[in-house]
């Protein structure tokens, strides 16, 4: 398993999970836990996957997550969860 | 599990408040190019710095894209040019010919810039060190990304009065030889006193002949993040505000751990060390005088200024070496002025002087650094200001470091212009009087005594 983190943040609007989800199954990539709110209009939503399957290399999948972003009005990130665990876990 | 709270911490550091990874560093030993015929001497440095390096630029990129960090710089640093050009070089000229190889080379492999232009001396020079360090201006005035230091004194030896001597010509001619661009040719200069073999940051990085054949050294920095922590505990005890340093120093260090970890295994290169300082740079909020003044004065130069910069520098070191096994390099709170924007406010506030920078450099990771003075200031002047800097560190045990640029053409009230990571800087007044007489001394200062510890 190789665990990233999914960041979406962006003005509300209908379909943003179904777009990131779609793009995620067909790139073979498993959704291991989702948290979402919604902050003064603004939707943002928190993502742990696995990458370990996928077939895409961790580049391609950032720049198509971005373009997916770019297409629904949101700003998506990608990035291996190691950083977040470094930073907060002694 | 990793909490939205600290996934959103991560990304505000990152986003908002500046943290990067400043450098990777890549330390490469020539010593095994030596040859006695310079063509082939070139030659070799060149083979073996783009078989080890071909790649690093492509990786520290991939490297911020996997962390969703910003690497700002890829860097080499090699074996001081004085060892390993000493068999093949005759003349200033030789040296400089290795200059332009290196230059080359760097543009090659695409890092923007290579430190190791040095000659390492401390009780005594050897011809090569001497013709090196004569080759510095035109060495600097004909290569864009060589960056050149001279370590002139140690805790262990003392300090080389001679070279201090000649370091202040050199840096004047230096100034001279680049006078048409703000004299940026002292930008990449720096005279040290017990000059680490590890350093990852320019201009000052060179590796050391204590290191191995070649390895990874990482930056980090993240002054806007102290900053912005800092924010959050005003009014309240000492206690805790170096506890909130020290936790925001852990996690900006364990960053640069992560990377370099990571850039260690994608180049097969080991992993030497984390540098963990506070570097600045002109944005804004990526400031270390801005800690100073979240710590509680005015501006840096005010009184309480030395006590807050050693609290500040402290704390860094005590949270940066609970995050990684291996830190080095300089390690703590850079006071560059014309790299930090809240130092240039401080210099044109009329707070800040070079005395008082001076005692500033007695409790942080390194010296002088990055100061305008006027054009017009003499070689002997700038030696006895080395003499003071060395001094420091020879009696401290600290390594101090000297980076002056003698504006040519310009004077007090006027402003230095160099551009990009290097800033702007306020010419800054320097005290008149005359150390000629001291600074022509020949011979070296003895080493101290708390030095003879066998």
């Amino acid at each position: 398993m190789k665990k990233a983190i999914i960041t979406v943040v962006g003005r509300d609007c209908v379909g943003i999970i179904a777009k990131v989800c779609t793009y995620l199954a067909d790139s073979n990539i498993n959704i291991l836990d989702i948290s979402q709110t919604i902050v003064g209009g603004y939707f943002n939503m928190m993502m742990v996957v696995d990458v370990a399957e996928t077939a895409k290399n961790f580049d391609t999948v950032s720049t198509e997550l971005a373009e997916v972003g770019t297409s629904i009005g949101c700003v998506i990130r990608i990035q291996l969860e190691d950083i977040f665990d470094m930073m907060h876990r002694i | 599990m990793i909490s939205r709270k600290e996934i959103l911490e991560t990304n505000q550091m990152i986003e908002k408040e500046n943290l990067d990874v400043r450098t990777i560093t890549m330390g490469i030993s020539l010593l095994d190019c030596i040859d006695s015929d310079l063509t082939k001497l070139c030659a070799n440095i060149h083979r073996k710095i783009v078989n080890l390096a071909g790649n690093l630029v492509a990786t520290g990129d991939e490297i911020g894209r996997e962390y969703g960090i910003p690497v700002v710089n890829k860097r080499i640093s090699v074996t001081p040019i004085a060892i390993v050009g000493a068999a093949a070089c005759k003349t200033e000229d030789d040296f400089v010919v290795i200059a332009e190889e290196l230059d080359r080379t760097a543009k090659e492999v695409g890092v923007n810039f290579l430190g190791g232009y040095s000659a390492v001396v401390a009780k005594g020079m050897t011809t090569a060190d001497k013709l090196l360090m004569r080759s510095i201006p035109k060495a600097l005035a004909k290569t864009e990304r060589v960056c050149s230091s001279v370590n002139v004194g140690s805790t262990r030896t003392g300090i080389d009065m001679d070279a201090v001597r000649i370091m202040g010509e050199v840096i004047r001619r230096t100034a001279e030889n680049t006078k048409d661009a703000d004299s940026i040719g002292c930008a990449k200069l720096v005279v040290f006193c017990n000059a680490p073999d590890d350093n990852p940051f320019m201009a000052g990085a060179f590796h050391g002949v204590t290191e191995a054949d070649a390895v990874i050294n990482v930056g980090v920095s993240g002054p806007g993040v102290v900053k912005k922590a800092l924010e959050s505990v005003r009014g309240e005890s000492f206690e805790i505000l170096c506890e909130t340093i020290k936790k925001t120093a852990f996690k900006i260090t364990r960053v640069g751990q992560l990377v370099a970890k990571r850039a260690s295994e994608m180049l097969g290169v080991p992993f030497g060390i984390v540098d963990l300082s506070l570097a600045p740079t002109p944005a804004v909020g990526d400031s270390v005088a801005e800690i100073l003044q979240e710590i509680g004065l005015e501006y840096p130069g005010a009184p309480g200024t030395t006590a807050a910069l050693a609290l500040l520098n402290d704390q860094v070191k005590k949270g940066g070496v609970m995050a990684s096994s291996y830190v080095g390099g300089l390690s703590g709170a850079f006071i560059p002025v014309s790299e930090d924007q809240g130092m240039i406010d401080a210099v044109n506030a009329g707070c800040l002087t070079l005395e008082k920078l001076e005692a500033m450099t007695c409790v942080c990771s390194v010296g002088l650094d990055m100061i305008a003075i006027p054009g017009d200031t003499s070689a002997s002047t700038i030696s006895g200001i080395i003499a003071d800097e060395m001094a420091i560190g020879m009696v401290n045990q600290k390594t101090t470091a000297v980076r002056l640029i003698p504006v040519i053409g310009k004077g007090v009230g006027e402003q230095a212009e160099f551009g990009g990571l290097l800033g702007y800087a306020p010419i800054m007044p320097v005290n008149r009087f005359d150390c000629s007489a001291f600074v022509s001394r020949e011979g070296r200062i003895p080493a101290p005594i708390h030095s003879f510890k066998n």
